[in-house]
């Protein structure tokens, strides 16, 4: 594995989180008739993949997607056309604050990953003009 | 036996390869930055280094010798201890990493210097002007 894939791999999987928080963002405040429906946000697993050829590489890859442990809150707005017989509807288990938080760590990890990928790429082609 | 041209370059050859090596390994405790779980680990690189010369680490070849202490994790792979251990377990500190990654690629430039500089005696020696 070079220090490109290791790199891009790692860009790849904080892609996908980008991908579920945007998701996750745009069905904030979504309702839903019962509970079983709402929406839950989505919460991409990391899991380090080592490299099978040398013990000192590894990059991470998303294992799974998984969901928020959070419930959906029940809320009384009984014109709601959503709402049950008593007026409750179901409303996603998305945590605005925490989505935007996790958002700004996902694109500085990105950036962290883009700019080691720079640095190789400067030291290559230095490497490659050795002698001249 | 090393030729007369890895002799030439010594120690720099070596360092180069270390350097990258050791590039490569950052980048992944980079990678991992939010892996949970994930430990971050680094090389100690004058011993990856004295261990990388012909002549291996010091010996010691007459009994009034000292030998050379041993450094912890001279094996090569050593895990970081964390400044602030987190909570997922991860020992990754997006400071140190960057720091050690770009000490490295400064290093590694360093090392680049040096060869060119061999590589410029020979040429004008070759040369003879």
């Amino acid at each position: 594995m070079t220090v490109f894939e290791i790199a891009g791999r790692a860009m790849g999987a904080q892609i996908v989180r980008l991908n579920a928080i945007a998701s996750n963002l745009a069905n904030a405040g979504t309702q839903s008739a019962d509970k079983a429906t709402a929406y839950r946000a989505l919460k991409p697993v990391f899991a380090t993949s080592f490299d099978r050829a040398r013990a000192d590489r590894a990059t991470v890859d998303v294992e799974r997607m998984a969901v928020t442990t959070a419930e959906p809150t029940r809320r009384y707005e009984p014109g709601h056309p959503l709402a049950d017989k008593d007026g409750y509807l179901w409303e996603a288990a998305v945590d605005p604050t925490e989505e935007l938080v996790e958002m700004v760590e996902t694109s500085r990890q990105y950036s962290n990953c883009v700019e080691v990928m720079q640095t190789a790429k400067t030291l290559m082609s230095q490497t490659l003009k050795l002698g001249r | 036996m090393p030729s007369p041209i890895e002799r030439y370059f010594g120690v720099h050859a070596s360092a180069l390869e270390l350097r990258q090596q050791r590039m490569t390994l950052i980048a992944s405790n980079i990678a991992n930055a939010a892996t949970p779980n994930y430990k971050a680990r680094d090389i100690d690189f004058s011993a990856a280094l004295s261990r990388a010369q012909p002549g291996g680490p010091l010996a010691t070849t007459a009994p009034g010798h000292i030998a050379a202490p041993a450094t912890p994790g001279a094996g090569g792979l050593a895990y970081r201890v964390p400044l602030n251990p987190s909570v997922d377990g991860n020992t990754v500190e997006l400071v140190t990493e960057q720091a050690a990654f770009g000490e490295n690629a400064v290093k590694y430039q360093s090392t680049l210097a040096f060869l060119n500089g061999r590589i410029g005696q020979i040429l004008s020696a070759l040369k003879g002007e």
